[in-house]
């Protein structure tokens, strides 16, 4: 290849190839890793079309699934949107493993593939690697070889009990997928061959100590009675670890009539839904540290002479429609833009860093003019979700910027009320409403086993903790307890408890038809 | 350095198994739709491709959701212009609480119906999906029988259209190798030394030497590969293709209609309407069945589609007519020892007078020996169908019918008052698995 002194440019005109892929990726990885010290994981950058495209849509974007008719749904769903123009595709897909994965859109200009590449190959690349959820919920290494498994797995339960059996247990196990993630403690490592050992030499000590005497001695209380029964069942619900708020979990380990593939089936689809736990509270930052660090680099890149006005151009008009944020009242609005807010945000913080008002001094005083913003930006995508991001860091200056108002809205009242503004009285309390709405324990409803009797009538009791007052969808409840008892084997109840009275607020059940 | 992968040329449609479990899922709720669209006059768009709504039963995928319609939210929005803490907003009345105006963020996803492209194979496999037409017995019977090429194997002699370059190649390459073909490469690296020795301006003894030398070599090389041909004769392959006899279910269709006056729109309509339902059910799953179309007034014609479909005249009735017409045709064209005859005669009833005992007789006697099924259809007044509410009443042609009916074990006979009467008529007449006595 000629090389022209005279210019530096990366690349010319919007035709690339493989040659110009790399080069800018070398100019991306300097400024990344030089300049904003971000720490990823080794890159695997796959050029795909738009056809491989729809396909990795339509299976949760991984790039091994097992088969399921939903995913085809979602594949004639998002073919028939993208056919009638009605919505294009994104540019790049980016998959949290070790390597990590980008897809690139062969149909992408030099300029995007650039943008894309910084994007999802740095920015979403050093979010998944960094940021403490992913870290904890998450296994990026085992991934791709745990998918696999799945897929052959899934594919060997099919031909041996046949699609309809495996069709059957999946469907109810995709109902149950936001039950199927512990949200609270830590769920085990996929990998703990250590674990089970341990868990299974503690299981024998335990048998070889019982002794049948301590059963047999009094118990403190005196009256028995009442006292009997609520000790029987407390210590029935200890035996069983209850309450279990991951109904998927509870039910591969419990259930009096799945077989053992079945057992595996379920417990892929908890794995999966774990695996997509943490990117669910994260779509602010982790958008927002993308769309941040693609920004910083393309700046940087056009800064060095490196990339030509044409293509900043494109790619600043490609930017700027990302992070668009329609008004409340625009028809165009759906919703806060997570891009616009990430993005905004952190740019936000790059500002009170540097060049702070004495506002931001009152409201962030560890952050304000300490001039370091990369290591503050470092630290907040490391150590935040959503939620605790927003609460932490949402400053008075955006919300002005963004004309925040916090609605009340009462579903039997006629009227939403403007509960506060984005003014000095407003302020925490809109801050603290919009981070309460990225809140998972708020959005997901709470759905517990709390009870089971396995030597009486052995009916499964969940408990529905509600918040707010907010119910359960009726028809959609009713055909996922149904799916709960085909996966229990008996009947199964649901109770409605409001989280603060501890009034019962409904009940239902789903018995044998 | 990253890693760079080009799946570009990765195989497509992985998701091709995922869409076929999608299809055969919703398989029952597709059928109850198409046939329901076509219930409600829509028939003749049966035979195009079709946008199907999904429907949500069968396709949808419950979980424990949140329902709009209770409890309290709250809402952060951008873009604040007017309000004030404390102001109050009426809520759009559309809709009880739904989700997706714009407020309830995340809501109202689209999970509605949507449209899914069928194309018109897969309408028709769904719409004609268990009929059949019955008694297909005389297979194989006609003398002419059709051939069809089939693929088989390999010959040394053909026609060069025939020729297999692929394996032509490869047996020459074979060939090549074992005989020692000198390759294109090694003369020309000859050819090169042989240049250069010659462009030097003198010569040493050793380099004359070496120069006579690679002339000889080079001259051995290309008299060998003058003597090994690069494509020999014998390494030709053809294409070898078998003419294979079709099974030759040789089967005709009559279709007989009534276009006299006594025939209004709406008659005509329903007629041709269960016709062109024949007719696609047949073109589709009999492909080589020929069908004859007869329309009759006071006199029998036999027609083209074209004219059986669209063409307007009309006159007096005499169903007869038709009868001896098709009988006719039988004789010249259709030996009933060779081939299948099926007919299907739709009609209002009017007859002239003394012609509906003659119909009977004539198919008594002398058609329904020579038929394999024969199914006769009457369109009548909505108001009609509730005074016959019992099939023994009726016009004449009808009365006179019910004594073939009852004679002959292959004749069906039916009511259409409506467009939605139909296809569960057609369902009927054509269901698969009828018991039904086979001719003598």
């Amino acid at each position: 290849m000629a090389k022209r002194p005279a210019s530096s440019l990366l690349f010319e005109g919007s035709e690339w190839n493989f040659a110009t892929l790399s080069r800018a990726y070398d100019a991306i990885e300097a400024i990344a890793i030089g300049e904003m010290g971000l720490d990823v994981y080794p890159n695997q950058i796959e050029v795909i079309s738009s056809e491989q495209m729809l396909d990795a849509y339509s299976s949760v974007g991984m790039p091994l699934m097992y088969q399921h008719w939903s995913f085809g749904k979602r594949f004639v769903f998002e073919s028939h949107l993208y056919r009638k123009g009605y919505r294009g595709l994104a540019y790049e897909l980016v998959i949290n493993s070790n390597p990590c994965i980008t897809y690139l859109m062969e149909e992408n200009t030099m300029p995007m593939q650039a943008l894309v590449t910084a994007h999802a190959a740095f920015g979403h690349n050093h979010f998944f690697k960094n940021n403490y959820l992913f870290r904890q919920w998450t296994d990026a290494s085992a991934i791709l070889g745990y998918m696999d498994f799945a897929k052959k797995y899934v594919a060997k339960c099919e031909e041996r009990h046949g699609p309809a059996a495996v069709e059957e247990i999946l469907d109810a196990a995709h109902a149950l997928m936001d039950q199927g993630v512990f949200h609270y403690r830590r769920p085990p490592r996929l990998s703990s061959e250590k674990v089970t050992e341990r868990a299974r030499e503690r299981l024998e000590y335990e048998e070889q100590t019982y002794s049948d005497l301590w059963r047999t001695l009094p118990t403190a209380g005196g009256n028995a009675g009442i006292e009997a029964a609520e000790q029987e069942a407390l210590e029935r619900k200890q035996a069983l670890n209850l309450p279990e708020e991951n109904l998927l979990y509870f039910l591969e380990k419990h259930s009096l009539i799945l077989e053992p593939w079945q057992r595996e089936i379920l417990r892929i689809v908890r794995v999966i839904a774990q695996y997509f736990y943490p990117q669910g509270q994260t779509k602010v930052m982790n958008e927002g540290c993308a769309t941040f660090v693609h920004y910083f680099i393309i700046n940087r890149l056009f800064d060095q002479g490196r990339m030509s006005e044409g293509a900043m151009l494109e790619l600043l008009a490609s930017h700027a429609n990302v992070v668009f944020q329609p008004d409340f009242d625009d028809p165009r609005f759906s919703g806060l833009n997570p891009y616009a807010l990430g993005f905004a945000m952190m740019q936000d913080i790059e500002r009170i860093c540097t060049r702070p008002t004495s506002e931001d001094r009152d409201w962030f005083p560890t952050i304000a003019g300490n001039g370091d913003w990369r290591g503050t930006l470092l630290d907040a995508w490391e150590n935040h979700r959503d939620e605790s991001f927003i609460l932490q860091y949402l400053s008075p200056t955006l919300m002005r910027r963004f004309r925040l108002f916090h609605l009340t809205d009462r579903a039997d009242e006629r009227f939403c009320e403007v509960a506060s503004i984005h003014d000095e009285r407003g302020y925490s309390a809109v801050r603290a409403a919009l981070a309460r709405n990225y809140d998972p324990g708020v959005n997901r409803p709470d759905i517990q086993v709390v009870d089971v009797d396995l030597l009486g009538d052995r009916q499964l009791r969940l408990r529905h903790s509600v918040k707010h007052g907010i119910l359960l969808n009726e028809s959609d409840r009713d055909a996922t307890l149904a799916h709960v008892r085909r996966l229990w084997g008996y009947n199964v109840s649901l109770s409605g408890v409001d989280a603060q009275t501890g009034a019962s607020l409904y009940e239902c059940s789903a018995t044998e038809a | 350095m990253p890693n760079f992968i080009d799946r570009r040329l990765n195989p497509k449609d992985r998701s091709l198994g995922n869409r076929q479990r999608f299809l055969k899922r919703v398989h029952d709720e597709l059928k109850r739709t198409i046939r329901d669209q076509v219930k409600s006059d829509k028939i003749a768009d049966v035979d195009a491709a079709h946008g199907v709504p999904i429907p949500r039963r069968g396709a949808d995928e419950p979980s424990f959701r949140h329902s709009g319609a209770s409890g309290e939210r709250h809402h952060v929005l951008p873009g604040n212009q007017t309000f004030s803490p404390g102001d109050r907003i009426r809520k759009p009345e559309t809709g009880a609480g739904g989700g997706g105006n714009g407020r309830g963020p995340g809501r109202g996803e689209a999970t509605d119906d949507f449209l899914f492209i069928l194309s018109r194979e897969e309408v028709l496999d769904l719409f004609f999906e268990d009929l059949e037409l019955p008694d297909l017995v005389k297979l194989n019977l006609r003398e002419t029988v059709t051939y069809k090429p089939h693929r088989a194997g390999l010959t040394t002699s053909g026609t060069p259209t025939n020729i297999n370059v692929g394996r032509t190649m490869r047996n020459s390459f074979g060939r090549r190798m074992a005989l020692r073909r000198p390759s294109e490469r090694e003369c020309r690296v000859l050819a090169d030394e042989i240049a250069a020795l010659e462009g030097e301006e003198r010569l040493s003894l050793s380099q004359r030497n070496r120069l006579t030398q690679l002339r000889q070599e080079l001259e051995v090389l290309e008299r060998r590969r003058r003597r090994i041909a690069y494509v020999d004769p014998v390494d030709v392959r053809f294409n070898r293709f078998e003419r294979q006899p079709l099974p030759n279910a040789s089967a005709v269709m009559f279709c007989l209609m009534d276009v006299s006056a006594s025939m209004g729109e709406r008659e005509k309509d329903l007629a041709k309407r269960f016709f062109v339902l024949l007719h696609l059910f047949l073109k589709r799953r009999y492909e080589r069945i020929d069908i004859v179309f007869i329309r009759h007034t006071d006199e029998a014609h036999e027609v083209d589609e074209e004219t059986f479909f669209f063409s307007k005249q009309s006159g007096g009735t005499i169903v007869s007519t038709a009868l001896e017409e098709m009988q006719r045709i039988i004789m010249d064209r259709y030996p009933s020892n060779l081939w299948n005859i099926y007919a299907a005669q739709a009609s209002d009833g009017d007859n002239a007078n003394g012609d509906s005992e003659r119909c009977a007789s004539l198919l008594r006697d002398e058609l329904m020996k020579l038929c394999q099924y024969y199914a006769y259809v009457e369109i009548i007044d909505e108001r009609e169908s509730e005074i016959f509410g019992t099939t023994d009443n009726g016009t004449s042609l009808w009365r006179a019918y019910r004594t073939v009916d009852g004679a002959v074990p292959n004749f069906q006979m039916t009511r259409i008052s409506r467009p939605a009467d139909i296809y569960p008529v057609f369902r009927k007449l054509f269901a698969r698995h009828q018991p039904r006595s086979v001719r003598g």
